[in-house]
């Protein structure tokens, strides 16, 4: 199959941008988007051009490396998959894609394809943690969880961490990973002792990348590909508010 | 030198605590005064960075990943081991060590395998501790379930992501010590040098992925937890990104690199489809739990499965291992797919691979009961070949997995430099020529965790590093030598691309020194990669700047190394005339077609020393010692 691909080309963090257009033909429809690229890319390569710059590792769905808009939808149009793992039977024959990073003001685009996610480490490093020395901890099964809880918690600890909730939000907010986060230890017996403390920060350092705020429009859970739920941010909010209430 | 793995005498039971309190410590005032870099944030490199980092140390943390959260670790679906015991099941911190020792088919050190099976328990503590969300029984207590044909339930898992958790856990732990000032974090920095001064390893050399500025890094002891070498087969089941660089440099630096041919071939993987493949995807083990293995008896049959009547199908590991069946381990479950490969009675495209049928489980046990167990690889297995796994048998082939050689290290984790410590997969120590399933989270943790804090003070304590600065002469080789092996191959710009030799380089090592190897191949594939080396540094082409983030770059770096190391994997596969494990050599069968060791030969772990100038590599042998498992022949029959 053929398909066009329009890519947004940006020799660096300082440089100015703009859209490309290549022809990739005789694609195979069972490559996912990642093989498209890397074929394209050979091709730029025999040509003398350089090639497309684009993040991956793992391309298997879990590492969170991968991801960029495909016709303004993060990830592309199939639900619940990461770029990586997108392949191009999911298109026709001669569609015209435009593949563009992710947008947001927390995130500078550092080549092509290629956008620095530094910010979300850092929102964790401000809490998103139990504070547990190595060596200290108890039995295993000495505080039981409730099944429930521990279930819920795994669903919002799937958060791979690859910022397509950011670029899908119109405010770029970083609400579903950082309420993601919250969520999974807050719902812990473990991670109780720092819930308060823990919300606050978190959001705080939101606050300080320069994400914008959560107004609830939902585009983050619809462009999840781990699908990770809006109600993650409604459990933020919650801690978040009682802890300020707490702190007074 | 003399191979000296400093294995504790007494009882196997007493090692690890005797050692503990013969080592020396540190005092906590001086802790603060010393740098430990750790190479790479997987399980093995998080934990070790945040433990050290915990204990006071000043850590620098290197990675090459945008994020420590990133690494391949991550995708470990399984589980991990731990000998709690909780099922009440008969299994205990022995039994633990006894199978892990078995399993790796007695080419592993006994005192190393007993302490992974004693700190097993801590891990797990520790996980549950950091938050990480195991599965849960209604009571509130840890599941566990058998994995890998292991008779006991030992095996702890978060859904099919318990490598992501486990991870998490110890991404979380590294970033609380970054938020508190002991660790300072290094992504996208790959490390392209070991510096060596009067014989101790006293920093690196590393090249920022976004500007590609070379910089050094001293320190007063490194950790590297950088993982295996399986990319060196081009397709594996590994990250895109994972590479033998740093441990290949430190090599040549003087550290041994121990059994490179010893590497692990999973029998479950998604087949290639095509040859713009970039990797491969893995579908877990515990499949084989409830599918069955089967191709047509006749070569050439291209009947849709459904169309192919049961007598004419050859449930070929039933056939051969009635009492493990399906179950057998992963070495002779990968071997046997070959072979009917070989026959030419392989299914799909190509004719590698074999079906992985359901159809009698979901007779047995209804579509619902399949879909809880399984559910969320039969969508993976969908989303990517475009089958329904309900309605139609899955096609499975073996692929490159994991790789049980590395730096050699003593019981300690330090190689032959002293100073620069070894851990997870990076090292050798512990799987032997074979790794079970759910051990590789479980050795990558107890190294990181819970040897190298005790392990690098002692060093510290007793070797009382001098000060040493960036301007040290050592310093200004090392980073003159990364200099220039990046110019040199930003110079060449010849016709071909890095992906190009690399997929070429893979399919040489895949057929030569892959599922079975035999003398005159390993002969054969030596030539063919040194034919190939030599045209890429004649014809490689890497465009674009060095001083600039630059991926094709970053590749011809690591695939010239995997150049080197595909030579050395070959020779020491060359050198081991038997079959053990993974290490299956043609000549050395049973009559019955199965694995036959020589243990008065090659009882040993082979330490290859990188001699320079284009000397070939001198082995070095130690010696393995069998005093609580006696080798047996492993049967499966």
């Amino acid at each position: 199959m053929k398909l066009i691909l329009h890519i947004w080309r940006q020799k660096n963090a300082a440089s100015a941008g703009r859209m490309v257009r290549y022809e990739a033909g005789d694609m195979n429809p069972d490559m996912s988007m990642l093989e498209a690229l890397d074929v394209l890319n050979e091709r730029l390569i025999e040509k003398g051009e350089e090639p497309v710059a684009f993040e991956h590792d793992c391309r298997e769905g879990i590492c969170g490396s991968c991801g960029f808009m495909i016709n303004g939808v993060a990830h592309g149009p199939q639900r619940l998959t990461t770029t990586c793992q997108l392949t191009l039977r999911h298109f026709k024959d001669g569609d015209e894609l435009y593949l563009e990073p992710w947008r947001a003001k927390a995130f500078p685009v550092l080549k092509d394809l290629m956008v620095d996610r530094g910010a979300f480490d850092r929102i964790i490093a401000a809490g998103g943690y139990i504070s547990v020395s190595t060596g200290s901890a108890p039995d295993g099964n000495a505080i039981p969880v409730a099944k429930d809880n521990a279930d819920r918690a795994m669903d919002a600890a799937a958060c791979i961490g690859c910022g397509a909730c950011v670029a899908a939000c119109p405010n770029a907010a970083a609400a579903l990973f950082t309420g993601a986060k919250i969520t999974h230890l807050g719902l812990l017996p473990q991670g109780e002792p720092e819930r308060h403390e823990r919300a606050l920060n978190m959001v705080a350092q939101w606050n300080i990348e320069g994400f914008g705020a959560c107004t609830n429009l939902g585009e983050c859970e619809a462009a999840c590909p781990k699908g990770i739920r809006l109600e993650v941010i409604a459990r933020m909010n919650h801690d978040y508010l009682a802890a300020s209430c707490h702190r007074r | 030198m003399a191979l000296d793995a400093k294995s504790p005498s007494g009882p196997i039971e007493n090692r690890w605590d005797r050692a503990r309190f013969e080592m020396k410590l540190v005092n906590p005032a001086n802790k603060r005064k010393h740098t430990i870099i750790v190479v790479g944030a997987g399980l093995a490199g998080a934990s070790a960075a945040a433990s050290l980092g915990e204990l006071g140390y000043k850590v620098k943390s290197f990675c090459f990943q945008d994020s420590p959260r990133r690494a391949h670790s991550i995708a470990a679906q399984g589980g991990i081991n731990a000998a709690k015991n909780y099922p009440n099941d008969g299994d205990s911190v022995f039994r633990l060590f006894y199978d892990t020792v078995k399993g790796g088919d007695f080419r592993a050190r006994e005192s190393n395998v007993y302490r992974l099976a004693q700190i097993s328990v801590n891990i797990i503590d520790q996980c549950v501790a950091q938050g990480v969300p195991f599965a849960r029984e209604y009571s509130g207590t840890l599941s566990n379930r058998s994995f890998g044909g292991a008779q006991v339930s030992r095996t702890f898992y978060a859904r099919g992501q318990t490598g992501q958790q486990l991870l998490l856990g110890a991404y979380q732990a590294l970033e609380r010590q970054v938020e508190a000032g002991q660790v300072e974090m290094y992504p996208r920095t790959e490390m392209l040098d070991l510096v060596v001064i009067d014989g101790a390893a006293r920093g690196i050399v590393t090249r920022d992925l976004v500007t590609g500025k070379i910089e050094c890094h001293v320190a007063d002891a490194v950790v590297l937890g950088t993982g295996g070498y399986g990319n060196v087969y081009y397709l594996s089941t590994n990250a895109k990104g994972s590479n033998c660089t740093a441990i290949w440099r430190a090599h040549k630096r003087g550290a041994y690199f121990a059994n490179p041919c010893f590497t692990q071939i999973h029998p479950t993987c998604i087949p290639v489809s095509g040859d713009y493949q970039s990797k491969l995807t893995l579908m877990s083990e515990s499949l084989r739990n409830d599918g069955r293995i089967w191709v047509p008896k006749t070569g050439g049959d291209k009947r849709r499965p459904d169309a192919i009547p049961e007598n004419e199908r050859d449930y070929y590991l039933e056939r051969k291992y009635p009492s493990f069946g399906n179950l057998v381990p992963r070495d002779v479950a990968s071997r046997n797919a070959k072979h009917v490969c070989d026959e030419g009675r392989g299914v799909g495209p190509g004719g590698l691979g074999v079906y992985l049928d359901f159809s009698d489980a979901i007779r047995r046990l209804g579509e619902d009961k399949i879909r809880e167990r399984y559910g969320n690889l039969f969508e993976m297995y969908e989303r990517i070949t475009d089958d329904n796994p309900y309605k139609t048998p899955m096609r499975i082939y073996p692929a490159i997995h994991y790789t049980m050689g590395g730096l050699w290290v003593d019981y300690y984790l330090m190689s032959t430099i002293p100073g620069l410590f070894v851990a997870g997969e990076a090292n050798f120590s512990d799987h032997g020529a074979n790794r079970l399933g759910a051990s590789a989270l479980m050795q990558g943790l107890s190294d990181g965790y819970f040897v190298l804090p005790y392990t690098v003070g002692d060093y510290l304590a007793k070797a009382k590093p001098a000060p040493a600065d960036v301007s040290h002469a050592a310093f200004r080789e090392a980073e003159a030598s990364v200099q220039s092996v990046t110019q040199r191959l930003m110079s060449i710009q010849g016709k071909r691309s890095v992906d190009s030799f690399h997929r070429e380089l893979g399919k040489i090592v895949w057929d030569d020194c892959g599922m079975s190897r035999n003398a005159h191949g390993l002969e054969h594939a030596i030539g063919k990669i040194r034919e190939l080396r030599e045209e890429y540094w004649q014809n490689v082409r890497v465009l674009g700047a060095a001083g600039d983030l630059n991926q094709s770059l970053e590749k011809a770096g690591r695939v010239a190394d995997f150049f080197e190391l595909s030579e050395l994997m070959c020779r020491d596969a060359l050198e081991r005339n038997e079959s053990c494990g993974g290490h299956f050599r043609e000549e050395y069968q049973t009559p019955d077609g199965e694995a036959r060791r020589n243990d008065d030969e090659f009882s040993y772990a082979a330490a290859w020393q990188y001699q320079g100038g284009g000397a070939p590599h001198a082995l070095h042998k130690e010696s393995l010692e069998f005093e609580y498992v006696h080798p047996s022949q492993r049967s499966y029959k």
